[in-house]
């Protein structure tokens, strides 16, 4: 029994082995060329452009967050060789591609305007009084195109000048704030920081909050929980076991 | 060797695979297996849930919890040697001179900053130290939800009896009553300061359930939730002003002669100078530890999450709590290669998508507890042969991702997970229409340093919060219950590090007492090595150039 314990672990070990520990040369069948910062290198063709640095012989620092696609730290500029486009990634989501020239962002320089959600109020006109900078906006559409979650920025830039917040909240919800809309922006606009501001105010203020929530908070004030705590906390394992299994069977499903 | 075709991002063979799903796919809707009984729980876990199987543990030689078993790689961390070298470090000059010092900037790091505030710290007497960007943390990765107990037929006593039987009764009742407790108001603190919910038209929540979670009781971002909640409360620290600095790790606690702890070295990762902190009191805030990569396995965690706040604690002598368990996430993904062991939310079980073999067979619960549903997919796939095996080796089974929509509606999906359908489109998959390939991932660090419930520890002076802590979810942690613990005790240590201040803390000498006790007590012990600790980060350079590289500087 304990033997074929330790060999399924053995085999799970080896399976996952080329994520952990890297390949072996000799086991990679395809191979791309990449710049990075200009200088060439050969790299396995089914890495991501982070995995692949890595690879190289790079230890990552800066512009390495998450490694999922959700932080926003992997800013990446490049340009395939032969083309005119300068294109923008993130380097934990791109795969290499053969012929890529890249660069990492590792910061970007933005003003955020400080200011109190409580006291702030919630009117169309709040957006150009913190954010002045985007009625400047030249609606060219870089920052869309600039945009690794594929977002529509330049659209909720105009929202903005509009006073939309809903629009804004719902257009930048799934933003991770790398940075490059910002970078490219040729009116200097910190799209992201807008964002940031428009959708705490929409939460706040523009939509309806739950009843229920505060309804237990009081309840929990009130006490109303401790002899059922009391009880339950008492019980001997035994009985925790048994109503802990009651409960299990009686479980809302979907 | 041919090469492979694909189609649809799958290889030509998988699709075979995946036909075979299609065609079992109406038969199987609506209708689920039974949740396994308790024995055959245990027994499953004993048979192939990497905690159970022998091999990956060891006790330890030394410290608070010597021999105590725990896994080899942090037996590893605790048995190594410091970064720094107490003689060479000059503490006669204090660089930053603080009431609190908050070391990591996740949910629960962030919101210990807030709370300290709110509860009279003034903010140029609190110092938020990150080891990479204020942000880079699990938190932000966080898809599913945040469990609280807020609607009608659910109560907080229900979301303590799912988390302490989900935790096989061995989580620390008082501080898990604590969390439970203080889930409501965490949700409204959020909601205040302009969070995003799903939620119905009337302004009420949009909940879910999750494995081992009896009642609907998370609260969702559509699968951005971290990102949405840790944005939140980042954005709200900025607008105070609160001093930060990035790209500088603690690499060591300081004591003083009554052993307090009274702040810690601070490390430069780009100039390599060293930095002192005095501060009255110290939150340790710093994750958890997938990037220690425990058995091989692949993890869904952030780059910086390599168990450093659990190494500087037990050198001061603080105790630990279920340092032995370790989580793995049923789903993470198994193809296609750049993304393997990244997480695929619980939640999509949770909207219907269910487990199925090679065959296009179920077998198992969709929503088991995690260790549990972990150990049935390694069954399915190790023992029974029961997975699919990808172009690099990777075995795994598929989640049947398409039954969202047919249950929930076309749309459905994009919807509520926008960040997988993103991430899949990204490599050439739409999880839409096909199955996603999963394998379990290491996920939680379930145990950590021991906590009460205002987040202090056995240590003097010392406070910590959020997945560096240990007791709140026993040895196994349910959905949900992270970012809600983050929150809850980053709230409460804030506001009891703040208090402890506020009381009087006469801060001594500054000094390496505890560490030069350490170091005595590897030696003592006989442990030789070259292993040193805090690691800070993991190293993915390839084998190839280090074995030429020549280190100059």
């Amino acid at each position: 029994m304990a033997e074929r314990k330790i060999s399924v672990m053995d085999s799970v070990r080896k399976a996952s082995q080329s994520v952990i520990a890297g390949v072996d040369e000799k086991d990679i069948k395809h191979w791309v060329e990449i710049y990075i910062m200009g200088k060439a290198y050969k790299v396995p063709a089914d890495l991501t452009i982070m995995q692949a640095m890595e690879y190289a012989g790079y230890r990552l620092v800066r512009s390495c967050g998450c490694r999922a696609g959700f932080c926003g730290a992997c800013s990446t500029v490049y340009r395939k060789k032969g083309e005119y486009k300068l294109q923008t990634a993130m380097a934990c989501q791109t795969r290499v591609e053969d012929g890529m020239f890249l660069v990492q962002i590792p910061f970007s320089p933005a003003e955020k305007p400080l200011y109190d959600i409580k006291k702030v109020k919630y009117e169309p006109f709040v957006l150009l009084k913190y954010f002045p900078e985007i009625s400047r906006c030249l609606s060219c559409n870089t920052c869309t195109k600039s945009c690794p979650q594929d977002l529509q920025v330049m659209d909720y830039v105009q929202a903005a000048l509009k006073g939309d917040f809903k629009a804004i909240a719902e257009d930048s919800f799934e933003c991770i704030q790398c940075g490059l809309c910002a970078i490219r922006c040729p009116a200097e606009i910190v799209q992201y920081h807008m964002a940031q501001f428009a959708m705490r105010m929409y939460g706040r203020y523009g939509t309806l909050r739950d009843k229920n929530v505060e309804k237990r908070i009081r309840e929990i004030e009130k006490g109303e929980f401790d002899k059922e705590f009391d009880r339950v906390m008492n019980l001997s394992m035994d009985e925790l076991k048994k109503v802990y299994t009651e409960q299990q069977n009686t479980r809302e499903v979907y | 060797m041919a090469e492979l075709k694909f189609i649809g991002g799958y290889p030509v063979y998988m699709r075979e695979s995946i036909k075979l799903v299609e065609k079992t796919r109406p038969k199987r809707i609506g209708k689920l297996l039974p949740q396994m009984t308790s024995r055959e729980r245990v027994d499953i876990l004993n048979l192939c849930h990497p905690d159970y199987a022998p091999g990956g543990k060891r006790a330890l030689k030394i410290g608070p919890n010597r021999g105590d078993v725990v896994p080899n790689e942090v037996a590893d961390l605790f048995e190594a040697y410091p970064l720094i070298d107490p003689d060479k470090i000059d503490l006669s000059k204090v660089d930053y001179e603080m009431d609190i010092l908050i070391v990591g900037g996740g949910l629960a790091g962030t919101s210990a900053a807030l709370l300290a505030n709110d509860n009279g710290i003034p903010t140029e007497r609190i110092l938020l130290a990150n080891k990479l960007r204020h942000g880079d943390a699990n938190s932000m990765m966080a898809q599913g939800g945040t469990q609280a107990a807020d609607r009608a037929n659910d109560s907080p006593v229900l979301h303590y009896i799912d988390a302490i039987g989900g935790g096989h009764f061995t989580n620390k009742p008082d501080v898990l009553r604590a969390l439970v407790e203080d889930a409501p108001g965490v949700i409204k603190w959020l909601e205040g300061l302009g969070a995003l919910f799903d939620k119905n038209d009337d302004g009420t929540f949009v909940e879910l359930t999750g494995g081992g979670t009896s009642r609907r009781r998370l609260h969702a971002c559509a699968d951005y939730t971290g990102l949405e909640e840790l944005r939140v409360i980042r954005d709200e620290f900025r607008n105070r002003d609160i001093p930060v600095l990035e790209f500088y790790p603690a690499v060591e606690l300081l004591t003083d002669e009554e052993n307090k702890v009274v702040g810690a070295i601070l490390w430069n990762m780009e100039t390599e100078e060293y930095k002192i902190v005095k501060s009255k009191a110290t939150v340790l805030a710093t994750g958890g530890f997938g990037r220690l990569h425990i058995r091989g396995f692949p993890t869904t965690n952030h780059y910086g999450a390599t168990y450093d706040g659990p190494v500087m604690a037990y050198r001061t002598g603080a105790k630990l709590r279920d340092p032995d368990t370790v989580q793995y996430h049923p789903t993470g993904a198994a193809y296609p290669q750049q993304i393997i062991g990244l997480l695929l939310t619980e939640k999509l079980r949770t909207s219907g998508a269910q487990p199925v073999n090679k065959n296009g067979e179920e077998f198992v619960f969709p929503l088991e507890p995690r260790d549990v549903e972990a150990a049935s997919f390694i069954r399915e796939c190790y023992i029974r042969n029961n997975g699919i095996t990808t172009p690099t080796g990777m075995k795994g089974i598929w989640l049947d991702t398409p039954l969202i929509d047919i249950l929930s509606g076309k749309g459905k999906t994009e919807k509520a997970f926008p960040a997988m359908v993103r991430m899949f489109k990204r490599f050439g998959i739409d999880m839409i229409k096909d199955p996603v390939l999963v394998f379990p991932t290491l996920h939680y660090q379930n145990g950590g340093v021991e906590t009460d419930p205002q987040g202090s520890t056995n240590v003097k002076g010392l406070f910590v919060a959020g997945e560096v802590s240990g007791g709140v979810h026993g040895k196994n942690r349910l959905m949900g219950n992270s970012t809600l613990d983050c929150m809850v005790f980053g709230r409460r240590a804030g506001m009891h590090s703040a208090e402890y201040v506020k009381e009087g803390v006469k801060v001594g000498k500054l000094g390496f007492k505890h560490v030069e006790k350490y170091i005595q007590e590897l030696k003592s012990a006989g442990i030789k090595t070259d292993r040193r600790a805090p690691l800070l980060l993991p190293d993915y350079r390839g084998k190839a150039v280090l074995a030429r590289a020549i280190d100059i500087f």
